[in-house]
């Protein structure tokens, strides 16, 4: 097996890995730097985000509001530290994006501009027309060719960490198009592999968001905190999933049922007007708005349609200037996969998975307990975002903590040697038995696609927007049976090059284990708080419940539950208080 | 609107490890409505052959990873919708790598080659001093930002180094979508690094090697401009040329 | 088991693949109408200086029905390369007024009606 050493490596190279090669290479340039992805880089599912990225931006606004906002976002289960650290770092992570060229939509003198969005009191949203997350994905792409430091490994799929005495020593991956294995010893890891959306069926996320490093730091003995909290965008396209912003509802589009009524109205997001106004109706929070859908679905208030029942999205009293302006690539991807062109016609719109809040345990340095391994990014919990997040603040964070991630790294790797290579050498073995076995099972009685099919459709039926005691425990259950059936997947291809059915199946078995990380912690968290709502237990308990979830695995068992307080300086729990006349 | 149930997906196959050279494998697909060509691929993939090959991720045009030929157009697998090309009584389509590039297998393309060329043009706002944070941001006028802002979408799909003959004829030929972003910084009003690029851009395997068919802008599906990106950069290195000459020692503009 | 990408070549009929590389080639042929028209307006003004016989050769030379030929479908290409020149020069030289970008129609138009300003100008001179 090939073994590289370097000082850091960076798994993913999405918006969080980009910002945290960008961030050691200029904490010392000395240092090497290696960025695996298992696609290129400005594949990564950053790219498909589309509102906007918050920082205070205004005379109006300040940092307490911006905090305040993200806190009763998330149903008071963030970390209030790990908070007040990132408002205040987000003006200035935006600003080095700025000055790193992205193309920021800009007001009439020239200042970047900046629109409201769902949950916040004050518009803080920096937006580039409705292709944020392509912009600054790109911008941190190209800026990053430009220090010698960093070497990119593209198209190279991490499978593993290696750990020695506790501490991270490297990692096991393999270049996919000639399916050669290798050893990257590494003095500091950062995983910023993004979130694990595919785990269920409904999607905005790209075939790519698996959660493999989720599941690479599990078996490295790393907990994974909040993973019950699950968020459901309010306005995907129905069929494929694709995600319509945000923005649209920023720039006043409104949400109505079968009788042309405004339903969120109904509940407690009203008055309908005066609209647009923030944290009110449509620019409420995407786990109200989400969970007014099924209640609203429940009654039989939605609008049929071939894809099955829907929401009208109505952008029309917009206009086409403004949309033209503002919108136009909602406007493209409506006309081209749903039929509608949204001047004329409301959009049909329904919830999907789109943002996973929980993820590898990390602290306020982006640390795990493993000493020298970090995440960052949606892959990573630290937690800002808590029980919700709120639309626009996941772009920041993966400036904010890719920037603390990769100084931590670099630090970290000055004052640490290059692990063993025969140590690494004899753990890779044992993992790279794993793929071995993947490629050469020949006698198949499972299939990737069936396994996978049977997962989504379970985390669907018992771990969807509502969840109840029974329907978790069935969830659970057959988990635990995919999990053992996947001993037993065999693929069809088994060349060494390029081989995506051996990937697929890679990540299905990490999807099997989060998703029953998500199953279990929902089980146990007998309470409704934020995206996780329980029918059996529908009030908040903040006695027994103002705290993380950490799951941790167990061999050939199911993941073990247990809790971790939430860290609360300013903000005391209370009631999340939405709609109204504008505060 | 088709009322077939099925249709023939011929796809170009090339496996490295038994093929000497891409030979074509027929398939029944079912038809959908709604579907993309990339729907009938992952199909077939869950159905029938799970090796067949191909990058995608998004599903929504915008990560430019499944670029493909299809009926010998290079296209967006994820955008290209079946419905479109099973008109009229037709009931075949056909798909491939895309063109002008070396097939690492079946429809996935070896674009090594292309991410040198995007390093080349040093695509990064260059400026003489970093502005400090404390400064805040640049003022960029929306007209000064719309000057550059289409050749800001490119997704880096390749459709445009599939669609050039310049591409296919000379492979050292930087190509349309660095070009175009090398324009997109040159124009950016926050950067000063035009002559660094020039002698990338300017030279022979530069814009030069352009002849201004203009496929490349055809089939573009974010609407950057590569081609008028380029023809502006030409005349802009004439200009250059000629003042040289006429004053030497002159410091560029 | 090692990678063997397949390198595929270019053949010289990559132009007739499709109509728009058929009409770029037809577009690139122009130019050697163009060119070998120039030539012959440089020959006629050489005859030209060389006195009324050699004019009066020249110009009978021009009545010949290859050359009448000739001429026709050189005037058909340079109309071509004209008006293919004309819809390509907004990309070339793209003109901001305001925020927004000044759309082809008026650049194109413009260029039609200055060429038709122009023929008149120089038919005008010649009938005089």
């Amino acid at each position: 097996m090939d073994v590289f050493e370097t000082d850091i490596v960076i798994v993913g190279a999405g918006g969080a890995g980009l910002r945290a090669a960008i961030a050691a290479a200029e904490a010392d340039p000395a240092l090497s730097v290696t960025l695996l992805s298992k696609v290129y880089p400005m594949r990564s599912h950053t790219v498909a985000a589309e509102g906007g990225a918050a920082g205070v931006a205004t005379a109006e606004d300040s940092l307490d509001n911006h905090f305040n906002d993200t806190v009763s976002g998330g149903d008071w289960l963030c970390d209030q530290d790990a908070v007040e650290f990132f408002v205040e770092q987000a003006p200035k992570e935006l600003i080095r994006t700025e000055h790193w060229g992205c193309p920021w939509s800009r007001t009439i003198d020239g200042k970047v501009a900046v629109r409201p969005f769902g949950g916040m009191k004050v518009e803080r949203t920096w937006y580039a027309a409705d292709k944020t997350g392509f912009h600054l994905l790109h911008t941190l792409f190209q800026t990053s060719m430009k220090y010698p430091s960093i070497k990119r490994m593209d198209e190279v799929y991490t499978t593993d960490l290696l750990i020695e005495d506790g501490r991270i020593a490297g990692v096991l991956a393999h270049e996919i198009r000639s399916g050669k294995p290798m050893v990257i010893l590494a003095r500091s890891v950062i995983i910023c592999t993004g979130g694990a959306g595919r785990v269920f069926p409904f999607t905005t996320n790209g075939a790519i968001k698996t959660g493999d490093g989720m599941a690479m730091a599990f078996r490295a003995g790393v907990p994974l905190k909040d993973m019950e909290f699950v968020q459901y965008h309010p306005t995907g396209l129905p069929g494929t999933g694709i995600l319509i912003s945000e923005a649209a509802r920023g720039e006043g589009g409104i949400l109505v049922n079968k009788d042309g009524y405004r339903y969120l109205q109904d509940y407690g997001m009203g008055p309908p007007d005066p609209w647009p106004r923030k944290k009110a109706m449509e620019l409420g929070p995407r786990d109200r708005l989400s969970q007014a859908f099924w209640q609203e679905q429940q009654k039989g208030r939605c609008i049929d349609s071939k894809w099955g029942d829907v929401m009208h999205l109505d952008l029309r009293h917009l206009g086409e200037a403004k949309i033209a302006e503002r919108l136009p690539f909602i406007r493209d991807l409506a006309k081209s996969y749903v039929g509608v062109d949204v001047v004329n016609a409301p959009i049909p719109v329904r919830p999907v998975i789109h943002y996973t809040m929980g993820g590898i345990h990390t602290d306020i340095n982006a640390a795990t307990p493993v000493p020298g391994l970090y995440a960052a990014g949606e892959c990573a919990c630290v937690s800002i975002n808590g029980a919700n997040r709120l639309g626009s603040n996941s772009l920041t964070e993966l400036l904010v903590f890719g920037a603390v991630a990769g100084r931590n790294a670099a630090a970290h790797a000055r004052g640490v040697p290059i692990p063993s290579r025969t140590n690494a050498l004899a753990q890779a073995d044992g993992h790279r038995k794993r793929v071995v076995a993947l490629l050469e099972r020949s006698k198949a009685t499972e299939s990737v696609v069936g396994l996978r099919t049977a997962l989504n459709d379970t985390m669907e039926s018992g771990c969807g927007i509502y969840r109840t005691e029974e329907t978790l425990r069935a969830t659970v259950e057959t988990l635990a049976t995919l999990r053992q059936r996947f001993a037993n997947v065999a693929i069809d291809d088994k060349s060494g090059i390029y081989n995506t059915d051996l990937t697929g199946a890679i990540e299905l078995g990490n999807m099997i284990e989060i998703g029953e990380c998500m199953a279990l912690s929902a089980l146990q968290r007998t309470e409704s708080r934020g995206s996780h709502q329980r029918l059996d237990h529908p009030a908040r308990d903040d006695a027994a419940f103002l705290k993380h979830s950490m799951a941790h695995r167990v061999e050939g068992e199911p993941p073990r539950v247990d809790y971790r307080d939430v860290v609360i300086t300013r903000s005391r729990p209370a009631e999340r208080v939405y709609g109204g006349e504008a505060k | 609107m088709t009322d077939h149930k099925t249709f023939t997906l011929e796809v170009l196959r090339y496996n490295p490890e038994s093929d000497d050279v891409p030979h074509v494998q027929s398939f029944t697909v079912p038809y959908e409505e709604d579907w993309v060509v990339l729907d009938a691929l992952n199909w077939v993939k869950d159905n029938v052959d799970g090796s067949l090959t191909y990058r995608w991720s998004c599903h929504m045009a915008v990560c430019g990873s499944c670029g493909i030929m299809v009926n010998n157009e290079p296209v967006l697998s994820c955008k290209a919708f079946l419905r479109d090309y099973l008109a009229g009584g037709n009931t075949k389509i056909t798909v491939g790598a895309l063109k002008n590039f070396p097939i690492e297998k079946d429809l996935v393309i070896v674009m090594d080659s292309f991410m040198e060329k995007l390093e080349a043009v040093k695509p990064w706002i260059i400026r003489t001093s970093e502005r400090p944070v404390e400064d805040g941001t640049f003022t960029q006028l929306p007209k000064q930002l719309m000057r550059f802002k289409r050749h800001t979408m490119c997704i880096n799909c390749l459709l445009c180094y599939a669609a050039c003959p310049q591409v296919g004829l000379n492979p050292g030929f930087i190509g349309p979508a660095a070009l175009a972003l090398a324009h997109r910084y040159n124009l950016d009003s926050r950067d000063q690094g035009k002559e660094l690029r020039k002698d990338v851009t300017a030279s022979h395997d530069g814009v030069w090697e352009c002849t201004f068919v203009s496929a490349c802008s055809e089939v573009c599906p974010k609407d950057v401009e590569p081609a008028g990106a380029i023809q502006e950069q030409k005349i802009e290195s004439s200009i250059d040329w000629a003042l040289d000459h006429l004053m030497p020692g002159r410091k560029s503009r | 088991m090692s990678r063997k990408p397949y390198v595929p070549t270019l053949p010289n009929t990559w132009w007739l693949e499709k109509p728009l590389y058929i009409r770029y080639m037809l577009r690139e042929l122009t130019s050697f109408f163009v060119g070998a028209y120039v030539a012959i307006l440089i020959v006629g003004l050489w005859h030209l200086s060389q006195g009324p016989e050699a004019w009066g050769g020249f110009m009978s030379a021009l009545s010949h029905p290859l050359a009448v030929v000739f001429h026709v479908i050189a005037l058909a290409f340079s109309v071509y390369h004209t008006v293919t020149w004309f819809a390509l020069t907004p990309r070339t030289t793209p003109i901001m007024r305001g925020d927004q970008f000044v759309p082809a129609a008026p650049i194109i138009g413009a260029q039609y009606v200055i060429w038709a300003v122009a023929s008149i100008v120089v038919l005008v001179a010649v009938l005089w």
